[in-house]
């Protein structure tokens, strides 16, 4: 899927707008998400202030982040965890290799983590002989199909129950085709038990990372995180650089709004916190602990003091649930890790606008995303810096890639269209001829575009300036 | 938020018809002004006000875009509100002019001219607390939220409460009322297949409410919305709510 071949974004939309099913699918799956979260953020005030305070704790970490991520190395390391930096994903990757070799392990189990995906770490692992068993049951289910996540929460949401049965009839030797999801989950349950226990690494990623105490927190509702972190001897967790947060009682709040706002709980089944390795009078839990910090490209979004806050983000995915845009086109489209509205701004910022900007085309600005982020990042205005950069009008952009749309017949076109607006004359006779054409406006361009499913604009004989001048209306 | 311009006490305000309203939908604005004029209060129409800047703004042009909002903050100088019958141009006008103006020398200028910015049927229930007498034939309407009347002016209660005093008028609401219809400006020609799927789904809404009349205070939604009905021949007749609530209380 995706970056293995070329990124085709309009292809990828009108194949997603054609898939009647997967229309269907995700409409279904948005609006029950849409609805949980509602059900428990049922007090305006009270969840704009949570906001407010999400937002201002996670401004803090960002603020000092540099200082939080020693911090967070050092207590960690003082509790036996061991940290590695990475700064690309090769060198996450390759950290983790050196991990699995040193104990000979052949499989890892791994919990869901966005960042693992980043990494492309499966892909890497499977040249490298080694299986990477997805645990998470929407993971396993678009693993065994040969596909990448298509949603940040939940991966396999583009699939409903029955392409689900199919999958694991074709899929899973000696499996009977059942639509029953009881039966479906024991299944998975059944084929994911015996790899829990064999696995000598497990894998997870990690919600936030506390630096005051060098805990990992980790949420999940499956209980694969725990089994991931617990039965195998080693466990690696992964990390995005922003993850880290300052204190311990920064965690409430954020554990709240990143909860309800991703599937509409209170609190997931499973919150897990891991702050060492097992113990000497402990008798389970992993002998080793890893931390790996990935920068990828983090650092440099965090120079930027507008851009920057798309570093405030939980992963939440509610950006993606209330798009309609993603809402209708689902994640695949989006041909890269992070889908959606947040996707449409952190890809660019990680890969370069030359080679995803089109992405941040893919939106009308209503706000949607705005309204709903739990931590407020402001998508919409990120999404324009980054149409600004895309031109790089003002030479003063930041984002590799950018000015890499700049071109004369745009440039013109709106530099026509200030004349126009700036210069009274001009605005009144351009608006005077178009009323005249009224119907017989060529439909090139623009118009053929808006015209495949709309009627022509019908320009007015008499234009409002005109009107409000024959109709006595004073002008000042 | 920034605090209201207290209406001005010699009862002038500004009128800035959006080049939409312009263009295509002068009744709009006429009835507008109409509206306005009808509770006592005298209406300037600067002859040279052009468009608020946001299609340039919003498509990666900010200098383009400055370069016509500077215009209009010259063109509004006196300290006048300024009444606007689209969510969006007001939005553009109130909340990004600031934005787009920080750090230059105008941005005083810009900040003063948005603290004037009024979306209209905010103005006419909130400042002059319009009441209308419906005298029109009992009909069956639907109402479209503007994503920025929504989400930026926040101020489609006001909008609503109009229809909902017409005496004879019915409104029945969309399933998804605050969904995007898909206009978005330059989107729906820069992405018109997404824009497309969209405003077939706000069409579909619409056809299920019954409703013979879709009104709305945006006339980019209006014109994305009516325009895609009008293509697929379905008689429900697409118009701005001022000239609507002009017509039903002082007849067409």
């Amino acid at each position: 899927m995706g970056n293995e071949k070329r990124f085709d974004f309009e292809r990828n939309i009108d194949g997603a707008l054609a898939d009647g099913q997967l229309r269907k699918n995700l409409r279904n799956a948005m609006d029950i998400l849409v609805d949980k979260r509602k059900a428990v953020f049922t007090d305006a005030e009270d969840l704009e202030a949570l906001r407010a305070a999400g937002n201002a704790i996670k401004r803090r970490a960002l603020q000092n982040l540099p200082n939080l991520l020693e911090q967070l190395e050092a207590n960690c390391t003082k509790n036996g965890i061991q940290v590695h930096w990475a700064e690309d994903t090769a060198q996450a990757n390759d950290i983790f290799l050196d991990i699995m070799h040193k104990h000979d392990a052949s499989a890892v189990v791994k919990g869901k983590s966005m960042v693992s995906e980043e990494m492309h770490l499966n892909r890497f692992l499977a040249q490298q002989g080694i299986d990477a068993v997805e645990t998470d049951l929407g993971e396993f289910i678009i693993q065994l199909n040969g596909e990448t996540p298509s949603h940040i929460i939940v991966p396999a949401i583009h699939k409903n129950k029955d392409e689900v049965a199919t999958i694991f009839h074709e899929k899973l030797a000696d499996t009977p085709y059942t639509e029953n999801v009881d039966e479906l989950t024991a299944i998975a349950r059944k084929n994911l038990r015996e790899r829990f226990s064999t696995a000598k690494v497990g894998l997870s990623g990690v919600n936030f990372a506390i630096a005051e105490t060098g805990t990992l927190l980790l949420v999940e509702n499956e209980g694969n995180g725990r089994m991931c972190t617990t039965a195998p001897d080693v466990h690696v967790a992964v990390m995005g650089l922003e993850k880290v947060v300052e204190t311990l009682s920064d965690v409430p709040p954020l554990l709240r709004l990143l909860t309800g706002s991703a599937t509409g709980q209170v609190i997931t089944t499973y919150v897990n916190m891991i702050t060492s390795p097992r113990k000497t009078h402990e008798k389970d839990g992993p002998k080793e602990v890893h931390l790996i910090l990935l920068d990828n490209g983090r650092s440099e979004i965090l120079a930027d003091p507008e851009l920057r806050q798309t570093l405030l983000c939980l992963r939440c995915g509610t950006c993606l649930n209330h798009c309609p845009v993603y809402v209708r086109i689902g994640g695949h489209a989006y041909g890269h890790v992070y889908p959606g509205p947040i996707g449409k701004i952190l890809t660019p910022q990680m890969e370069g606008l030359d080679k995803a900007g089109t992405l941040v085309t893919a939106s009308s600005l209503c706000g949607a995303c705005g309204e709903v982020c739990p931590v407020k990042i402001p998508i919409p205005d990120l999404i324009r810096r980054l149409r600004n950069e895309s031109y790089d009008e003002e030479g003063n952009a930041v984002v590799s890639g950018a000015g890499y749309k700049r071109n004369l017949a745009e440039s013109m076109t709106w530099k026509g269209w200030e004349l126009t607006n700036t210069t009274p004359m001009l605005n009144r006779w351009g608006t005077r001829m178009a009323g005249t054409m009224g119907k017989n406006l060529p439909k090139i361009g623009a118009l053929k575009k808006w015209t495949c499913v709309r009627a022509t604009p019908k320009i007015a004989r008499c234009n409002l300036h005109d009107r409000a001048l024959k109709e006595g209306v004073n002008h000042e | 938020m920034e605090s209201k311009a207290n209406p001005d006490p010699s009862n002038k305000v500004y009128f800035f018809g959006t080049c939409l309203v312009d263009a295509v939908y002068p009744d709009a604005g006429m009835a507008s002004i109409r509206l306005i004029q009808s509770q006592g209060i005298e209406v300037l129409f600067p002859q040279d006000q052009g468009c608020c800047g946001q299609p340039a703004y919003n498509s990666g042009f900010v200098k383009e875009a400055r370069a016509v909002a500077r215009k209009q903050i010259r063109t509004f100088s006196e300290d006048y509100p300024i009444v606007v019958p689209s969510g969006s141009c007001a939005g553009m006008m109130k909340h990004h002019y600031p934005v787009l103006f920080a750090g230059c020398p105008e941005e005083n200028a810009a900040r003063r001219f948005a603290g004037r910015v009024y979306e209209l049927f905010e103005y006419l229930v909130t400042v002059l607390k319009i009441k209308l007498t419906d005298k029109g034939d009992p009909m069956t309407v639907t109402w479209h939220s503007s994503c920025h009347a929504l989400r930026e002016m926040n101020v489609i209660q006001h909008a609503k409460a109009l229809i909902e005093g017409l005496k004879n008028v019915t409104l029945v609401e969309l399933q998804r009322e605050t969904e995007c219809c898909g206009f978005g400006g330059t989107f729906a020609v820069k992405q018109p297949a997404i824009s497309a799927a969209m405003v077939k789904d706000k069409v579909e809404d619409i056809r299920k409410t019954g409703a013979s009349t879709l009104l709305a205070g945006d006339c980019g939604c209006l014109m994305n919305i009516a325009g895609a009905m009008d293509h697929i021949g379905l008689p429900i007749e697409g118009k701005h709510l001022a000239e609507f609530l002009w017509e039903r209380t002082h007849g067409k």
